[in-house]
């Protein structure tokens, strides 16, 4: 039988979606189910003074207009965060619906339930209230200032926690500096946009107090045990499925207003209530990505390596400390060291309240932050110190044979081979005949050409317990699977995790036939029902393969004792003599001395004496959890090749590869699927995407037709190559891809830009990469004048 | 992004629906392909009481060639306007612009009596048809009446259309030998609204020298705009060299430029004139092959 890890095998999943026939939280219908729509503040902060619904109650079916008071006695703790246990952690009440202030535009005030969609949306528009606008707190500079209005009036600053990290070395290596690089780096603002709007459908039962919900979530467990805990109800009477997810990158992963409000005001009236967001609300109530501002000094020898680092990085939590919107720079600080040897980091995190609407995880969560500054760095090093890009990265990269390799951060290593993934690159487009068609087009005039290089690694498959643990996060990211094999010799594997389109059916389908020696087709993936899977914690964080599929890989492996035990006794062999393969268990080395696999199958869900070894149970399942000792490292180089139009600032990419190292991968096909999606992502943030909010906290542009999501059109073909060293941390040998295109990809295509510019004395542009912005970029170079605060280059030496 | 509940009615002929317009006045709003319309409406910034759909007025979709002139119905979608090949040869800026304008889905719904009775700002075909000239055709119950292209457009959104009216047709001089136009779009992304988007159409003499040039743009004010400083700039000399520069320079004089975060006005301004230094080139070059 060929081998099935490895297969492109085309997606089981595809059919039923692409043909519509899946079924989304929104396609649900219960009899007698309502609809509900969210009245959402208009200003960033406003006490509300008072809320005047009797209009829209007066409207033809209007069931229910309820605001936190009505709705009190449902909650009995506010919203989750995750990171509740860290000591200097701030976490003010995030209550469902908001308690006498409104702290951003799109903050749910009221829930409005009515018989259909029209009524609610009209009645929506009749609930009165009346507001009395505050000042706002926006730009994360000014909220840490003193005096700074305060997003939360019950604390003392606008700090929603701080963290520090400073190693030994850091101020001597400074001092002995040839050149330190010191620079402002931004992170613009963007909304996750999953496909699928969010949605919930909450159905309670009086008669016995169950509670049934389908939600669009990356986290149908966490979902259930929040909810029962924030609503008191008994866990065993909370169900929760996620039906058909359209796309998450994190913005499922999450326990949201909307979600327990939608669920007090099914148990409050009795009768099912269902939500479905516009996808305006998209753009002010579900969690952002990524905002914040770095400061970063980089100690630099003249030749390039790099010596120690420091960064002061305010992250923009927005109004609200969300499930995991804290935690999110903690990750990007685990890899803040990147593929560097450098191992002096002086670090200090803050979290910043701001009136804005909550960040949380978005597709890399910290890393892509991470990893943009170090590329931005690497680039901005080699532009001051006048060395090749590639030059100063390889004087930095670890090298294959000081692995395993132990960061400032306290991350090991465990695999990987750095500079073969940048040779694998370098080769692939043949840079050094790019750098002459460079020198070539500047002197021709017309469009330039750039080259931006991302070597990069990543912290994947969350989490390691001892990483949690020590960072005071609230869980152990463990996954868990069932496995199950049927009478006929057909299997079921119930996963914990929760996909979203990653095609889990197929991937997990392929490693359980791989190690039964089965048809894939044969076996079966289930999940996204807490009545019906076991406890897991759902996908994010590339984890469902890597630390999913090895729960997968143990259950198997259990069932496959029990059924060698059995084979044994029917062959009359020894257990560790019995393999697995073309359907059938025989005996190793006498390969016509076997059975077939569905008749092991059969004798132990029949519990056949006659088959069974004596005593033995029957049935043939086997459930497993899995909590890895380490992360998992993907790693590579993205190369990107960008033409810019130096009159219009027009930015095109020419090319874009994509050389990753996510250790072996089970189905290419889905592998490369992610990349061109995550890399797209990246260069969404890169050139397009972006919601700044004025002085007010408005945002501006929040809407698909403002906010730039690139499109098929604007995107270049994405090369995509594997290069691969297995990962230790599990054993099918995979790290993880659902993010390295993200935490990849955007310092690559900024680096090409500028690299393009670079002649013209242009060194730094804020993303998004924007014709006006490099227009504008490249006027100041030329004129002498700089937006760049940190323009000052060159002069070594310098010591903080 | 669900509307306010409204009334549906349906036309069969133009007479049908001009007796629906009287009757209903101004709770009524026509229905074209919907394209700028529904979105208002699921937005609810704009709720009519009564839609009067006249998207099946088969009459009004045709695109003609008459005696020097091209003829476009009221109903033809933007799709049917960049295939047809009357289009191509009598007025190409305008299958320019119909090829970027939107997505296939909008340019198979969206028509071009929508697009000027709608008077987006943002409208491709604001500019095209200033670049083009010619003229609109209007019914009212009053009969029919003809509107130079020039005073079409009042303000943003805001035309020379009277209540109870329907925009029956655009009609544009045919490019005579010698003539070419174009419609340069620059946008954010591939479906986008412009950022700024220029038509020229350029006539030359046997010298290789503009015996005529209209010049519009969209997107850069609140409502299109000619630009007679640059046409005046190409008046009678060659399309090349300084009289481009000039002209280019002069495009956006005495317009008050759009400014916003994601297109500031001096880029805007910057942008129009690389744009249309490049779209004079283009059509330039099209009137030598023509
Ligand atoms: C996603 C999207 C992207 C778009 N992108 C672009 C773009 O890039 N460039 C661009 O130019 N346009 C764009 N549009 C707008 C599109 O071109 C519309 O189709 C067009 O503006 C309106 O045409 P319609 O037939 O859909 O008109 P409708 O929406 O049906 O009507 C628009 C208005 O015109 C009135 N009206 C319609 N027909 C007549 C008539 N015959 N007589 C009198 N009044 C009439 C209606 O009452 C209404 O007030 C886009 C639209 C969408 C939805």
């Amino acid at each position: 039988m060929a081998a099935v890890i490895g297969q492109p095998l085309k997606r089981r999943e595809d059919p039923r979606l692409i043909t519509g026939s899946a079924t989304y939280t929104d396609d649900v219908r219960l009899p007698g189910m309502l609809q509900a729509a969210f009245v959402r503040s208009p200003h960033a902060p406003a006490r509300i003074r008072s809320v005047d619904a009797s209009a829209a109650r007066a409207l033809p079916g209007v069931v229910g207009i309820f605001t936190h008071e009505d709705l009190a006695d449902f909650w009995k703790a506010p919203l989750p965060c995750a990171w509740g246990a860290y000591p200097l952690l701030k976490n003010p009440a995030h209550w469902p619906l908001a308690k006498g202030v409104a702290r951003h535009v799109g903050d749910p005030v009221a829930i409005v339930v009515a018989d259909s969609r029209a009524a609610v949306h009209d009645a929506i528009q009749q609930v009165r209230v009346d507001y009395e606008p505050l000042p706002a707190v926006v730009d994360l500079d000014a909220a840490v200032a003193p005096g700074s209005p305060r997003v939360h009036e019950d604390l003392a600053d606008n700090i929603s926690f701080t963290f520090d990290h400073k190693t030994d070395g850091v101020d001597a290596a400074f001092a002995r500096a040839d050149h330190v690089v010191r620079r402002r780096l931004r992170q613009q603002r963007l909304v996750p946009n999953a496909i699928e709007p969010r949605a919930v459908v909450a159905d309670y039962r009086r008669a016995d107090g169950q509670l049934t919900v389908w939600a669009a979530t990356q986290i149908p467990h966490l979902l259930k045990i929040f909810s029962s805990g924030l609503l008191g109800l008994p866990e065993q009477r909370v169900r929760v499925i996620a039906p058909e997810v359209g796309g998450g990158f994190g913005s499922k992963l999450q326990v949201y207003p909307e979600d327990i409000a939608t669920m007090a005001a099914a148990i409050h009236l009795g009768r099912p209530v269902r939500w479905t967001m516009d996808r305006r609300e998209e753009f002010t109530s579900t969690h952002h990505g990524r905002e914040g501002v770095m400061d970063v000094e980089a100690a630099f020898t003249r030749g390039g390596e790099m010596t120690a680092m420091r960064v002061n990085w305010l992250s923009d939590m927005g109004a609200y400390n969300m499930l995991n919107g804290p935690f999110v720079p903690i990750l990007g600080f685990l890899v803040l060291p990147g593929p560097y040897r450098n191992r002096e980091l002086e670090a200090h995190i803050k979290g910043v309240f701001t009136n804005k609407t909550p960040t949380d995880a978005y597709r890399g969560a910290g890393r892509p932050e991470a990893t943009y500054l170090l590329e931005r760095l690497m680039d901005l090093a080699a532009a001051e110190l006048g060395l090749d890009p590639v030059d100063v990265r390889r004087r930095n990269l670890i090298r294959h044979d000081e692995i395993p390799f132990t960061t400032a951060t306290g991350m090991t290593y465990d695999a990987g081979d750095y500079h073969a993934t940048l040779d694998l690159a370098l080769k692939a487009i043949d840079y050094a005949g790019l750098r002459r068609e460079q020198a070539s087009r500047r002197q021709a005039g017309g469009k330039l050409l750039g080259v931006g290089f991302s070597t990069y690694v990543e912290a994947c498959g969350l989490a390691p317990s001892r990483a949690t643990s020590s960072s005071a996060y609230g869980a152990h990211l463990y996954e868990s699977a069932l496995v199950r094999v049927q009478q006929s010799g057909a299997v079921t594997v119930i996963t914990g995790s929760s996909p979203h389109g990653q095609g889990h059916e197929t991937t997990l389908s392929q490693i359980v036939a791989d190690r039964m020696g089965i048809p894939v087709d044969s076996v079966e993936v289930l999940h996204g029902d807490t009545q019906n899977t076991p406890i897991g914690l759902g996908t994010y964080g590339s984890r469902s393969l890597v630390v999913g599929g090895q729960a997968v890989v143990q259950a198997c492996t259990r069932v496959q004792d029990k059924m060698r035990l059995i084979a044994a006794h029917k062959l009359e062999c020894r257990p560790e003599d019995v393999a697995f393969g073309d359907g059938r268990l025989f005996v190793q080395g006498a390969p016509t001395r076997g059975v077939a696999f569905a008749e092991i199958a059969a004798t132990a869900n029949l519990g056949s004496h006659a088959g069974m070894p004596e005593g033995m149970e029957p049935g043939l399942e086997a459930t497993a959890y899995f909590s890895p000792e380490n992360f998992s490292f993907p790693a590579g180089t993205h190369v990107c090749v960008a033409e810019v139009d130096p009159e219009t600032g027009r930015v095109r990419i020419r090319r874009y590869l994509a050389v990753d190292d996510v250790g072996v991968v089970v189905n290419p096909l889905i592998a490369e699927g992610q990349v061109h999606g995550g890399v797209v992502q990246a260069i969404a943030q890169a050139l397009f995407e972006d919601l700044p909010y004025d002085a007010d906290g408005q945002p501006l542009g929040a809407s698909l037709m403002e906010y730039a999501v690139p499109t098929s059109m604007d995107v270049p073909d994405i090369e995509s190559a594997f290069f691969v060293t297995p990962s230790p941390s599990n054993a099918i040998g995979a790290k993880g891809i659902g993010e390295t295109g993200t935490i990849a990809g955007t310092p690559a295509v900024v680096n090409a830009v500028i690299d393009a510019l670079a002649h013209l004395g242009v060194r730094d542009i804020d993303m998004p990469l924007t014709p006006p912005r490099v227009w504008r970029a490249i006027r100041e170079a030329g004129t002498g004048g700089s937006s760049r605060p940190f323009a000052e280059s060159g002069e070594g030496g310098r010591s903080a | 992004m669900i509307p306010p509940a409204f009334e549906y009615v349906r036309a069969a002929s133009v007479d049908e629906a001009l007796a629906h317009l009287a009757k209903y006045g101004d709770d009524a709003r026509l229905l074209a392909g919907g394209h700028s319309l529904l979105p208002l409406m699921r937005l609810r910034l704009a709720a009519p009481r009564v839609l009067v759909d006249i998207g099946r007025i088969r009459e009004l979709a045709y695109v003609r060639a008459e005696g020097g002139e091209l003829a476009i119905g009221a109903l033809t979608t933007h799709h049917a306007v960049e295939q047809a090949a009357a289009v191509a040869t009598a007025a190409r800026a305008l299958a320019d612009a119909a090829s970027v304008l939107g997505d296939p889905q909008v340019r198979n719904r969206g028509t071009i009596g929508g697009e000027l009775a709608h008077a987006d700002p943002a409208a491709d075909y604001g500019a095209v048809v200033l670049a083009l000239g010619g003229t609109v055709t209007a019914a009212g119950r009053g009969g029919r009446r003809t509107v130079a292209i020039d005073d079409w457009v009042r303000g943003p959104f805001t035309t020379a259309l009277q209540p109870g009216e329907i925009l029956l047709e655009y009609r544009a001089p045919a490019a005579a030998a010698r003539e070419g136009s174009v419609y340069r779009k620059f946008a954010r992304r591939a479906s986008d609204y412009g950022m700024v988007g220029v038509a020229v159409r350029l006539g030359l003499g046997a010298d290789g020298r503009c015996t005529s040039a209209r010049i519009a743009l969209s997107c850069v004010s609140d409502q299109p705009v000619r630009a007679q400083a640059a046409e005046a700039a190409l008046a009678g000399r060659a399309p090349e060299g300084d009289a481009v520069r000039e002209a280019a320079a002069v495009v956006l004089q005495g317009v008050r430029v759009a400014d916003d975060p994601f297109c500031p006005a001096d880029y805007r301004t910057h942008l129009a004139q690389v744009e249309t230094a490049r779209a004079i080139a283009e059509a330039a070059a099209r009137a030598r092959a023509a």
